[in-house]
């Protein structure tokens, strides 16, 4: 056991290194109620004043570091803590006998209500009057100041987890990645870290005991590691070579191919127009999943095939001659949609969903189809080759019900691999359908018997699970042995290193969010397909999670 | 005591930078200057020293207020400050 490093969940890729700085949450001790002595209320006040006087002064030191709006915003803040409207008022009450931090929080609630009233600009206001109170209040008690971290220079941002109000002021330039303690790859965090392209590791237990302020680090968002001592040449290097992948990234134009040639098909996910019109755009050779609840989980009625077809049809035309895999209605008591009653359920991931709920109401998937095939019908100029698939399959006998009435329309029937079952009679369920997609979040959330939303179950709810590998080889493999084309949708095909190995076993496509494309292109043109056969066939004999990204990593860096 | 009828002159209203403009100006003299909305009552004033007290107004642009202090140049330099638009 290394005492100089901890490993938590990667979720975006990418190598820094800078000091630690942890955010700091206010966590206020009970509040002295008690009436202070008349003779030591001046020196009260003057504690006050002294602390209001630092609190501004860090704030002017701040702006005076900042430019442009941030510069302004913080000069601001300066002015609104000096204040001498609070600051008379938490006076007046430090002279009846109110201790100085009670004043402070007295004085500013008036403001923030009279504030909450007036409404509006007024209003956004509170939240620099609650930040003003709160750093006040942590001066005066001899707390650290909360918020975020600002020391001089880049630092990585340390947390238990963040909230969004937490990063809002986040500047990319300074804060070189984020390490938490909790979270998981679908956290806010992993959300604002992939928004600002910077490396993040989650779920990295013991992170607080073991990393202090300043403690310079070293993290890699591929590997999920985090280190400290490393030495200076060392870490420098890592993070020049990091840098010469993500400029890889940045010129990586597409379409992906493997440097010993092969073509691979990466394509996008997308829930509605704009996104597809967004996505159309960067390397994306067509969408590979098309979330199609939009449409259904804001209507009080179910929409008509007409409605939804024109929904359809704005992604379609973002992709003309392109292939655009549809997914049926994906929604049930998890997702409830308004005009379906919904019995309760105790598991909703294992109740009335995804395919189920299509099936159980009468005529609603029959609709959504006649929806998707107007949209085809109806697209003017060179149309797109639509291909439709149904999510939460579990039987042979729900795949074939759903090809003949896909098929019915004159559209490539398809299903989702999510329900292990799926998986483990792929060659069966091959012969029902054309094609099939895997969804690792879900397979790996049913093979693991672990909640993909919960925090603490990171470590199982990761597709290098062995198992998950497994059964997403046999898919694969069941695939080349028909001829049908069988990819992979969901997180693990953002995966640039998971790409390599998914590649590796046989799949076909690999679809992705939009800002992922670039990045998994960019690794697949660096390596053979030997290396990702090589890579898979490791893999699948590891035994664990980590051992399994490790070995890979050795296969296709070789 | 000296007093002056104005219209807000500011886009914004008595907000955010006009609303620390006049503070900071009103903070320069040891005298007591108030602004408050024509419609109240007189001495009813908050402390134009202050942009925090100020912007509890809720003085919009085209609001009319009243500036009040004892000091008659006081009173004349905060009145020509709220009639501009200071955001401008």
């Amino acid at each position: 056991m290394n005492d100089s490093q901890l490993t938590g969940t990667g979720v975006v890729p990418g190598i820094a290194h800078a000091p630690a700085a942890w955010l700091r949450q206010l966590q206020l001790p009970p509040i002295d109620e008690s009436t202070l002595d008349e003779g030591d209320r001046d020196a009260e006040k003057e504690r006050l004043m002294a602390a209001v006087a630092v609190v501004a002064d860090r704030y002017d030191a701040r702006a005076a570091a900042a430019t442009g709006a941030a510069n302004e915003v913080l000069t601001a803040t300066a002015g609104l803590a000096r204040d001498r409207g609070w600051t008379r008022a938490a006076s007046k009450l430090v002279a009846t006998g109110t201790r100085a931090p009670k004043a402070v929080s007295e004085a500013i609630a008036t403001f923030v209500a009279q504030f909450e009233q007036l409404g509006g600009v007024m209003a956004e206001r509170t939240t620099d009057l609650k930040d003003i109170r709160d750093r006040v209040m942590a001066e005066l008690l001899g707390l650290p100041e909360p918020g975020l971290p600002d020391p001089d220079g880049q630092f990585v941002l340390m947390a238990a987890d963040l909230a969004p109000a937490d990063t809002a002021g986040l500047d990319p330039e300074r804060t070189v990645a984020l390490v938490t303690e909790l979270g998981g790859p679908t956290s806010h965090t992993a959300i604002i870290a992939r928004q600002l392209g910077i490396p993040c590791v989650v779920a990295v237990a013991g992170l607080d005991a073991a990393v202090a302020e300043g403690t310079s680090v070293l993290v890699d968002g591929t590997t999920g590691q985090v280190r400290w001592g490393v030495p200076e040449e060392e870490a420098a290097e890592l993070v020049a070579k990091d840098a010469e992948r993500r400029e890889a990234i940045r010129s990586w134009t597409g379409p992906a191919q493997l440097a010993s040639g092969e073509r691979v098909q990466l394509l996008a996910n997308v829930a509605d127009g704009a996104a597809a019109r967004k996505a159309a755009p960067t390397a994306a050779e067509g969408v590979g999943l098309f979330r199609t609840e939009l449409g259904f989980l804001s209507a009080q009625s179910e929409p008509t095939a007409e409605e939804q077809g024109a929904l359809y049809r704005e992604v379609l035309d973002a992709f003309p001659g392109k292939k655009v895999v549809i997914r049926t209605l994906d929604a049930g008591s998890d997702k409830p949609v308004p005009f379906v009653k919904h019995e309760h359920e105790e598991n909703p991931a294992l109740g009335v969903r995804g395919v189920r709920l299509s099936f159980a109401r009468d005529g609603l998937l029959a609709r959504q189809l006649d929806g998707i095939a107007a949209a085809r019908d109806s697209q003017e100029g060179e149309k797109s080759e639509v291909w439709v698939m149904a999510p939460m399959i579990a039987t042979i006998d729900e795949a074939r019900r759903f090809a003949e009435e896909t098929r019915a329309r004159d559209l490539k029937a398809g299903i989702m691999v999510e329900v292990p079952s799926v998986a483990l009679l792929a060659d069966a369920f091959l012969r029902e359908v054309d094609f099939m997609s895997i969804g690792t979040n879900d397979l790996t959330q049913y093979t693991m018997a672990a909640d993909r939303l919960a925090a603490d179950l990171a470590h199982l709810t990761n597709p290098w699970q062995p198992a998950v590998l497994h059964l997403v080889a046999r898919t694969a493999e069941a695939g080349v042995a028909a001829g049908k084309p069988v990819g992979v949708c969901g997180e693990a095909a953002a995966d640039p290193l998971l790409a390599c190995v998914l590649v590796g076993m046989g799949i076909t496509s690999l679809s992705m969010a939009g800002g992922a494309i670039s990045a998994v292109g960019a690794q697949l043109g660096q390596v053979k397909k030997a290396q990702c056969e090589d890579a898979a066939v490791a893999a699948l004999a590891a035994t664990t999670a980590e051992t399994a990204r490790q070995v890979a990593l050795e296969m296709v860096t070789t | 005591m000296a007093s002056r009828n104005v219209v807000v002159g500011s886009a914004v209203g008595l907000h955010a930078r006009p609303a620390a403009l006049i503070a900071a100006a009103a903070a320069e003299y040891d005298d007591d200057i108030t602004i408050r909305r024509a419609e109240s009552d007189p001495g009813k004033g908050v402390d134009a020293g202050s942009s925090m007290m100020i912007m509890t107004l809720g003085a919009k642009q085209g609001a009319e207020v009243v500036v009040e202090s004892d000091n008659e140049a006081a009173v004349n330099e905060i009145a020509a400050l709220i009639e501009q638009d200071l955001d401008a």
